[in-house]
């Protein structure tokens, strides 16, 4: 039976040029969604196989790599997809956000600002921000060619009229530098404003559905409002019950089922990095518990 | 008559040098404006420079149609290097080339002339590798646009000297354009479709 | 106090180690082997052999071993392999007229030269649970005769012979056969992508719509030209030697259907053509992947294209089981965080709802009092 032998971060040389030549395509017309040859990855389709794709074609020997899923790096995928890298890279991995050089992410961005020597590599599911309101690829294709986006605002404007908000809470869409609206992937809309003039580049693999883009560093990303309904991100009132931050976002905790719940920042680095420097929130496990009691 | 042995050589390890190549361009397209050096090294033709040759052995292959100037496609040191190292074929099409290699400005063709993509597939556009004197001397030039925090500068001897004027072009058509590679020996600057140049003089 | 959940990186390794346990399932039991699988188990590892996109008998069996008999796990499995695969160049088209045939049969005509074979198949078999095959059955020989050697010519070329039916495309020399695991599909696809979209494509998928087409969404009167099995030839043409050398045979099933004739004044009326290839004995999937192949050929033919089947778009999108599995599973995944930013809205909707609520009915409620 042939024992297969995989190369350096598994995908072959060939494979790689293909991907890399998307990749500069990407940032060339950025927020664009280069239409690549996916190759079927071990691992299966929705599960980061476009980001998995991306990572592995621009990863080197020197580099450092974070990966999280949900903002922790200690969610199963999570875990799955970073020892994969380290299994056939053999590269040095990093629950850091500082310490990375290359972030692969599922639905969040890392509350820590990104720096230029940084590249987050986002995985989607769906690219197509259109895809829900025309399922015709060859529709949207030319609704994107003629920058034809009304559509867009029609179905963001129904929802004021029906809910009185914009009833979108995540994956919300973004135009990229003036030019083509985009789907941010299944974030949360209180990371939109993150992704604009961010100092890292941002490039985003869709494996089962073949596109790569890329949003290069310090370009103009905008959340698609109206003027009386600006965008607005969102965020549970609250301070994270382990560190005490008032500003990063929180996963809610159901603790009993009596209505009891705790929220807690979905971002598990930036949230032990606070606790380690002295924050401490109603519900710091040890060793912060002793100090606790004085803000409890 | 050049034999494959008496070639110049490749890198000497495909995988870690085209992955660190194609970090300067990735980091070089996603920053226009600054200067990226080339490390490893490999063997080169003719009027190939050290830089092109390694942007070639990373991005060339089977799939990419190439077109070379007159003093490129003349030279068989050339057209036998590319071959046996990348596998793309030389086309007589600028308009069908997903890369062009211009050995010297003055042998760059009108710009419409290439694959400048559709607006429904911007991305089959040519990517146009250039070969300059200088990317640390010369005249003075701002560059805007996404990659760039507000103003970059960049020192260059360019030519043809109205290659930033001609890139102008990119304004109107975007999303369809010319993205350009500025090679001058090991270093490395892009200059994608969505900047903006200005002449500072020198 | 509340400590984060850690230790995935465990709980992982864990889960795979009982994964291994509940596959091996009792240890009291003889283990299967590959070879019982590949003999014994045959039409699956043709489905997973032809879905999978890869003709290798033994990865096959192993694939359906590791997947514990989960076929669509076990496709996945090869196409995983076969993706690292390198590639040497694409085979000359393989001769199914020159197929030694163990099976073959045609609806549209009582006798064919070469004749009708029933061969191996449940076709006639009455279906009725065999208790003897429980433990022991041992086969009867099977009955056998001397091997005919009649050629037996493919039912569409005789009824192409006499321009009843459109002729078969023929590939211009040098023509290159595109490849949608090395080319990114766009749309409208040609038909060489489209067969081999439907050729990778999940048999139960293909099954829904072929049948669709027969009750009605986008009908296009089939009958069965012939489907035939057995073992073809396979040959690459060697730049360096000049010349096609052989590189094996392998078990194909060919379906060719004949279809609702097509004609213009400017073209005698004749009938269509839909086509279906897989590996191994494939019936089901070949006759169904015909169907599909006609329905989708509309565009083509200048008919309505209506009915799903005949969607390009729609059908290639949707017929891959390993990209269809994936994206179904995934939803399993942690979506906490976006769940997390859907519940915050509903919440503020639900509080401004009530708030209203609470307003406009309150003068409501007063009224009826006083009334």
């Amino acid at each position: 039976m042939n024992a297969p032998a995989y190369n350096f971060a598994y995908l072959d040389e060939q494979t790689k040029r293909m991907i890399r030549r998307a990749i500069l395509k990407a940032i060339a017309i950025p927020g664009y969604q280069v239409p690549f040859a996916s190759r079927e990855m071990p691992m299966p389709y929705g599960w980061g196989t476009g980001g998995v794709q991306v990572t592995a074609a621009i990863l080197g020997p020197q580099d450092v790599l974070k990966v999280i899923d949900q903002g922790s790096d200690d969610t199963t995928n999570a875990i799955s997809i970073r020892k994969f890298f380290a299994k056939t890279a053999g590269i040095a991995t990093t629950t850091t956000t500082v310490d990375a050089t290359v972030i692969q992410t599922r639905h969040r961005i890392p509350e820590t600002s990104l720096h230029a020597n940084q590249v987050l590599v986002y995985q989607v599911p769906i690219p197509e921000p259109l895809r829900f309101l025309e399922p015709r690829e060859t529709e949207t294709r030319r609704m994107h060619a003629l920058a034809e986006y009304g559509l867009m605002h029609v179905k963001l404007y129904e929802d004021i009229a029906r809910f009185g908000h914009i009833a979108t809470a995540y994956a919300y869409p973004v135009k990229v530098n003036a030019r083509y609206v985009m789907d941010p992937s299944p974030t949360p809309k209180f990371d939109n404003p993150k992704m604009d003039n961010s100092p890292a580049l941002q490039l985003f693999g869709a494996g089962r559905e073949k596109r790569i883009y890329a949003i290069p560093p310090y370009t103009k990303v905008v959340s698609l409002d109206f003027e009386d309904h600006p965008f607005e991100p969102y965020r549970f009132n609250a301070p994270c019950a382990l560190c005490a931050a008032e500003n990063s976002y929180l996963d809610e905790i159901v603790t009993d089922d009596k209505g009891g719940r705790m929220f807690v920042c979905s971002d598990t680095d930036y949230c032990e990095g606070r606790q380690a420097a002295g924050h401490h929130g109603s519900l710091s496990a040890a060793p912060y518990k002793e100090k606790a009691g004085s803000h409890g | 008559m050049t034999t494959i042995a008496e070639l110049p050589p490749g890198f000497v390890d495909k995988v870690l040098s085209a992955q660190s190549t194609f970090r300067s361009v990735m980091d070089a397209m996603a920053r226009p404006g600054s200067v990226q050096r080339i490390v490893p090294m490999a063997g080169t033709a003719g009027p190939i420079m050290r830089g092109t040759a390694a942007i070639a052995l990373t991005l060339f292959d089977h799939d990419t149609p190439l077109w070379l100037d007159a003093r490129m496609s003349e030279s068989s040191d050339v057209t036998k290097w590319l071959k046996f190292h990348t596998g793309a074929p030389v086309v007589q099409d600028s308009s069908i080339a997903s890369f062009a290699l211009i050995s010297e400005g003055a042998l760059l063709p009108t710009l419409e002339r290439f694959a400048l993509g559709t607006n429904e597939y911007p991305d089959r556009s040519t990517t146009v590798i250039l070969q300059v004197e200088s990317l640390d001397m010369g005249r003075s030039f701002e560059l805007r646009g996404p990659g760039i925090d507000g103003v970059a500068m960049l020192q260059a001897s360019i030519k043809p000297f109205d290659l930033f004027e001609r890139l102008r072009m990119n304004e109107a058509l975007f999303p369809r354009g010319i993205d350009v590679v500025l090679v001058a020996d090991d270093a490395v600057v892009a200059i994608p479709r969505t900047t903006r140049v200005e002449s500072k003089g020198s | 106090m509340y400590v984060a959940v850690k230790g995935g990186e465990r709980a992982i390794e864990n889960a795979h180690r009982l994964l291994a346990h509940a596959r091996r399932g009792d240890q009291g039991v003889a283990e299967i082997s590959l070879d019982q699988i590949s003999e014994q188990l045959g039409l699956a590892v043709d489905r997973v052999m032809s879905e999978g996109s890869l003709y290798d008998r033994e990865l096959a069996a192993l694939a359906i071993k590791q997947a514990r008999g989960d076929l669509i796990e076990a496709i996945f499995l090869v196409r995983a392999f076969r993706a690292t695969l390198p590639r040497f160049g694409t085979s000359e088209p393989v001769n199914t007229g020159a197929m030694r045939v163990q099976r073959r049969v045609s609806a549209t005509f009582k006798d064919i030269p070469g004749g009708q074979i029933l061969g191996p198949t449940f076709d006639y078999t009455h279906r009725l649970l065999d208790p003897s095959l429980a433990e022991g059955f041992v086969p009867e020989v099977p009955a056998t005769a001397e091997a005919s050697t009649a050629p037996t010519p493919r039912v569409t070329d005789i009824l192409g012979r006499d321009g009843l039916i459109e002729s078969s495309p023929q590939a211009e020399d040098g023509a290159s056969v595109g490849d949608l695991t090395r080319e990114p599909l766009n749309f409208p696809a040609d038909r060489d992508l489209r067969l081999q979209n439907l050729a990778r494509g999940d048999e139960g998928f293909l099954l829904a719509m072929g049948y669709s087409t027969q009750r009605g969404y986008g009908r296009n009167h089939p009958f069965v030209g012939e489907i035939r099995f057995g073992e073809v030839e396979v040959e690459f043409f060697a730049e360096d030697v000049g010349f096609a050398v052989p590189l094996g045979s392998i078990e194909l099933t060919e379906c060719q259907m004949v279809n609702q004739f097509k004609g213009s004044a400017t073209e005698a009326p004749c009938f269509t053509r839909g086509y279906g290839l897989a590996f191994g004995q494939s019936e089901r999937k070949t006759m169904s992947m015909a169907l599909v192949d006609r329905a989708l050929r509309a565009r083509e033919l200048g008919e309505e294209a209506l009915a799903p089947a005949q969607d390009e778009e729609f059908v290639m999108s949707h017929s891959d089981n390993v990209q269809a599995t994936g994206f179904v599973e995934h939803l399993k995944l942690p979506h906490y965080v976006d769940f997390q930013s859907e519940l915050g809205l509903l919440r503020k909707l639900r509080q401004e709802f009530s708030k209203a609520f609470a307003e406009t009915s309150a003068p409501d409620a007063m009224k009826e009092a006083a009334e």
